[in-house]
């Protein structure tokens, strides 16, 4: 024989084994929670787990090519379809570049500093969603886009109506998305209708974000817009965010509770775009500062 | 080498006389290590099939009920280091708290294991709710874990994961054991 008989054999009891595996797993649950000093073990597991990610990804693409094929037979509806849309949107850049040109030249003519040094200029990256959570209170996702595809961390995941998240943990070939409802997340906005700059945050409940340290008197009414500020860098400025849903004015509290509805299907999509800034060029920086230094 | 081929008891619920209900009880062969991590990885890519919201939460983890499954059926090959690593593969998998599911399913497993020569003798409906109380606890833990990293009670519909488990174990543990099924044998007597 050469191994004993099962039977005889006695390791650790159950309960030392779990022991010893509950406490490993407690130091991981603290070291992720508090420390984060070792991510690449937890990409090294991600991409274990990749491949798999892709099969149970399979029968949602089959769904699609079907899906595809019973469109192809309205392909010229929707391609005349398409083209008024673009004549729209043509007309509504039109007017924008227009407008932006009028915005400078005003600008200059008031002698005034744009506030916030931001660029526009964007690169958007089309990406699919690999995978949603099954806990409710775990607000992200997972895209199919990662490092090998020049995802950075930090870079603003949105769809066709506005923003819906953040890309916060980046794989080779995928990468997470912390959503706008999650908890520890906030975004930089602006009201449309005043320009009032504030900074609104996730509330960990489905279609809910709160307006934080807006005082009880501020000037503002349920229904109004709030796109993306660009202070920060992160955003892009002018995205819209959220609506503004219910506005509790309780004067025993300093401000005032402000609770707005995102606006992107924040759990709807198949499909998002993950922008990435492209940072302003050397010299356009140096020219801006030497400006400030003029008017002081 | 070991043979100890399993019997595993099961009631019969037609009603023979006790020794053609012997000669009826299904004799199954004892799994191979493959074989269990062959289940192990097809459960893992259930759990990370791309559904819809409104499913999810009533989706059972079928990692879980897997694990549960080798505990009381193959109790000498399931380890919990194995439940340790499919936990973390979850976990990464999940974009949730590393470690959460690794701790959930060590100790579904140790209960597993504590229970498991008592579940052996039930038919498997009767197993299924006992199943339950180890997926309520599993479950559990995921929220408390989740709760100590400052997220809500999402609410009491989180645990109707739990009674699709406990529906679901009858069909996936005979889903399990069907290629461990001996063939009968017509020159065996």
């Amino acid at each position: 024989m050469t191994a004993d008989p099962q039977f005889f054999r006695h390791g650790p009891g159950p309960f030392a084994r779990l022991f010893v595996f509950a406490l490993l797993a407690c130091i991981l649950i603290a070291e992720d929670l508090r420390f984060k000093q070792f991510p690449e073990l937890r990409q090294a597991v991600g991409i274990v787990v990749f491949p798999l990610q892709k099969i149970a990804y399979i029968p949602t693409n089959i769904y699609d090519q079907i899906e595809k094929l019973i469109a192809s037979f309205y392909l010229v509806e929707e391609n005349q379809w398409l083209k008024q849309q673009y004549q729209e949107d043509r007309e509504k850049l039109l007017k924008l570049q227009s407008l932006e040109a009028e915005n400078v030249q005003l600008r200059k003519l008031l002698g005034a500093m744009q506030g916030i040094e931001t660029d526009t200029h964007t690169q958007a990256v089309m990406a699919e969603i690999l995978y949603t959570p099954r806990d409710p209170f775990n607000h992200k996702i997972t895209l199919n886009k990662g490092s090998q595809h020049d995802i950075k961390l930090g870079q603003a995941v949105i769809d066709d109506q506005g923003i819906v998240g953040q890309i916060t943990r980046i794989y080779p070939w995928s990468s997470e998305v912390t959503l706008l409802i999650d908890k520890n997340h906030s975004v930089p906005v602006q009201v449309v209708r005043n320009g009032l700059r504030s900074v609104i945050s996730g509330t960990g409940k489905q279609d809910a974000l709160l307006l934080r340290y807006l005082s009880v008197n501020t000037d503002i009414i349920p229904g109004d817009l709030l796109v993306t500020s660009g202070i920060g860098g992160i955003y892009p400025p002018g995205i819209p965010v959220a609506t503004v849903d219910k506005i509790e004015r309780d004067p025993v509290d300093d401000f005032a509770h402000i609770i707005g509805t995102p606006i992107a299907g924040v759990d709807r999509n198949r499909q998002v775009l993950i922008l990435s800034l492209t940072p302003p060029p050397a010299d356009e920086l140096a020219e801006t500062v030497k400006i400030e230094s003029q008017s002081k | 080498m070991q043979r100890q081929s399993k019997l595993n008891r099961k009631v019969n619920n037609d009603n023979h006389s006790d020794a053609e209900g012997y000669f009826r009880e299904e004799i199954y062969l004892p799994a191979s290590t493959g074989y269990i991590l062959l289940s192990l990885i097809i459960a893992l890519t259930l759990n990370l099939l791309p559904l819809q919201q409104e499913f999810l939460i009533y989706r059972p983890d079928f990692v879980a009920i897997t694990l549960i499954y080798w505990c009381v059926n193959e109790s000498h090959k399931m380890g919990m280091s194995i439940a340790f690593l499919m936990g973390l593969m979850m976990d990464a998998g999940n974009t949730s708290i590393f470690g959460q599911h690794a701790l959930a399913y060590c100790i579904a497993v140790y209960l597993a294991l504590i229970l498991g020569r008592r579940l052996r003798i039930f038919s498997l409906m009767q197993q299924a709710p006992q199943v339950g109380l180890i997926l309520f606890v599993m479950q559990a833990i995921i929220v408390l874990v989740a709760i100590a990293g400052g997220s809500n009670f999402p609410g009491w519909q989180y645990f109707s994961a739990t009674l699709s488990g406990i529906l679901l174990w009858a069909p996936i543990a005979v889903l399990i054991s069907i290629p461990l099924k001996q063939k009968p044998d017509p020159d065996a007597l």
